[in-house]
């Protein structure tokens, strides 16, 4: 798959613009506000929609804008100056829960889906986690058993992103019984009002408030067998992978986002903020942490835009989107935890967004791939490259 | 009903604007442009006039350099249907604005003008009131309230101390102030497709008009720096520093 770059710079630049504006108008002064009440405001939700938010990746011929990726990962970025519990709101229609439509289903899953999920009427999630089944996801055992024209899906999958809001569900069973790893696994899309699917609870989480995961409990869910992604059993672990892709450059990107908010808070902090007489960020010790963050922040944002430019040429790139998600979430760990440092006591009391953010990121390097998958994705990936050369 | 909407690129009213080196200006160069915020709220009011059913098409202008064209492109994607971009590299004046606006509504017979009440660079507040008394149109000012029936447009201005109701007949112009109404963002689809929409370019010897200052500048500065306070010892001193030095009450 190919995509050139869609937008001329100057429509580029306006929708970027668009984007930034409403961040800093609309979302950053609700961000107490949504963390304190865990809930993004229902208007808030409906400016997303009228704005196109939902729609970013999905193709502009259903409904979308059909971004390329370098042009998602410019505007996630935009995004990523505020809570991430904002971005989560549209972010599985953009990502993880519409990607395995867009990029393997068949003509009428696409017809059908894409333009609700594009507009946010209806909001998709994506399930491949389970209690037993994480990084180790090959390994799932919600069981999808023939049955005439239908399939019977069993089991049990958690902390599922936007689980409480979804329409749908882009979810990972095992087709064939008798092969237990990836290849028997396929991509269904499971509507949430299906007889047998029930959503759990909110999980309480360390942050992201506002953000809502839960479990997915399926028994004996009958779904057609046209609800398989693509048509054909078997692929779904496939169509897990290359959307795990395309979502890996959206997580460093948000991670540059927020990186990049935490660097500026940091700095006007550290311009006002004054010991000994002088502004905390004229020693030379709290400058070593500006310009660390600043640097870091600054490889991490050039990482995540040269592997969407090549994406967007059709190269292969799963090594680089795996670095791309671990070296980028990584980084924004350290950039949190020195903005706390540089706020001091401030920087640990709830009155000040830094804690909030300290928290938030957290979750970044583990979901959609821990740190640790990330690292055997591309050392395992180097060493095949280096076996067949 | 056709509506005609001049909008102004401006230093974004966001940027902290400094003055420049020779006291000739302020800084323009790599600094971020957008739409004068009063012309946003004139272009809101169009778009709802139209969602409402009482206008069917809506035409913004700008006068100035080739980037206007942006601030055209920014009214299009909030529901403009077309541009007019009168393009010129000279410094434009609020009287040559209007001789400009003039002659483009005597091209396109618009049945209202509506633009901001003034512009946040130079806050002149004089093009509307200009052009009005060039076509010899009622005009309607600082608008916060707009409602139109049959050849009329009923008007609450702000006015000092209070709100204003007037009656004016169409064509007319009318400014909008603030409280008018909060503009919308534009949707990021609507953006794309604004690149689609038709804009006009012309110059000002297309239309006629000479467009020669009027007014020479003569020495910009920053405004000045605000002195550190004094403590008072008691209320008693407090009344009398008002009273005898800043003579405030």
């Amino acid at each position: 798959m190919v995509n050139f770059m869609a937008l001329d710079p100057e429509t580029l630049q306006q929708l970027l613009d668009t984007v930034r504006r409403f961040v800093r108008e609309r979302l950053v002064p609700l961000e107490a506000q949504v963390s304190e009440e865990d809930e993004v405001p229902g208007e808030i939700i409906e400016e997303m929609r009228e704005l196109g938010l939902f729609g970013l990746s999905i193709p502009e011929e259903y409904g979308g804008l059909g971004l390329s990726m370098f042009e998602e990962v410019l505007t996630v970025q935009e995004l990523g100056w505020t809570s991430p519990a904002f971005r989560s709101v549209f972010g599985t229609n953009v990502g993880i829960g519409s990607q395995g439509i867009v990029i393997d289903g068949t003509p009428e899953q696409k017809t059908y889906w894409l333009p609700k999920l594009a507009s946010g009427e209806t909001i998709a999630s994506f399930a491949l986690t389970e209690p037993e089944a994480g990084s180790d996801a090959g390994s799932l055992r919600t069981s999808a058993r023939r049955d005439g024209d239908n399939y019977v899906l069993n089991g049990t999958k958690r902390y599922i992103t936007n689980a409480p809001h979804a329409g749908i569900f882009t979810l990972m069973a095992r087709t064939n019984p008798d092969e237990p790893g990836a290849r028997g696994v396929s991509a269904f899309i499971v509507e949430r009002d299906t007889p047998g699917l029930s959503v759990g609870k909110h999980d309480r989480k360390m942050g992201q408030q506002g953000a809502h995961t839960a479990d997915v409990v399926l028994e004996d869910c009958v779904v057609p067998a046209g609800n398989i992604i693509g048509g054909t059993a078997g692929q779904g672990f496939k169509t897990a992978m290359k959307v795990l892709d395309r979502g890996r450059l959206h997580m460093g990107a948000i991670s540059v986002g927020i990186a990049e908010r935490l660097i500026d808070e940091c700095v006007r902090y550290a311009s006002e903020r004054q010991q000994f007489g002088k502004p905390i960020g004229e020693f030379q010790l709290v400058q070593a942490m500006l310009a660390d963050s600043r640097t870091e922040a600054y490889a991490a944002r050039t990482m995540v835009a040269d592997a969407a430019t090549r994406f967007d040429a059709g190269e292969n790139i799963a090594t680089e989107a795996a670095c791309c998600k671990y070296y980028a979430t990584e980084m924004v760990g350290r950039v949190a935890d020195r903005a706390v440092q540089i706020f001091g006591g401030a920087g640990y009391m709830a009155e000040y967004p830094i804690e909030r953010f300290y928290r938030d990121v957290r979750l970044l390097r583990i979901y959609e791939g821990t740190s640790q998958i990330q690292q055997i994705v591309i050392a395992r990936n180097m060493m095949r490259d280096a076996a067949q050369n | 009903m056709k509506l005609l909407v001049p909008v102004k690129r401006v230093i974004d009213y966001n940027v902290k604007v400094r003055v420049k080196s020779d006291n000739t200006g302020v800084e323009t160069s790599n600094v971020k442009m957008s739409m004068n915020p009063f012309d946003e709220i004139a272009v809101e009011e169009a778009v709802r006039m139209r969602e409402a059913g009482s206008a069917d098409e809506i035409i913004a202008v700008s006068l100035g350099v080739q980037q206007c064209q942006e601030t055209i492109r920014t009214a299009l994607a909030m529901g403009a249907d077309r541009g007019v971009h009168v393009k010129t590299d000279q410094e434009l004046q609020p009287l040559a604005v209007a001789k400009l606006l003039k002659a483009l509504v005597e091209k396109e017979s618009p049945d209202l003008v509506i633009l901001g009440k003034q512009a946040i660079d130079d806050d002149s507040n004089q093009t509307g009131q200009m052009l009005a008394a060039l076509l010899d149109w009622p005009q309607g000012t600082f608008a916060s309230g707009i409602e139109l029936s049959d050849g009329k447009a009923k008007v609450i201005r702000e006015v000092d101390g209070g709100l204003e109701t007037i009656e004016i007949n169409t064509p007319a112009v009318i400014s909008t102030d603030l409280r008018l109404n909060e503009p919308r963002y534009a949707s990021l689809p609507n953006i794309m497709k604004a690149k689609k929409k038709p804009i006009d370019e012309m110059s000002p010897e297309d239309l006629g008009v000479d467009i020669g200052p009027r007014l020479t500048t003569l020495k910009v500065e920053e405004p000045p720096k605000r002195e550190a306070g004094v403590m008072v010892e008691s209320v008693a001193e407090l009344v009398d520093k008002l009273k005898n030095e800043a003579k405030v009450i």
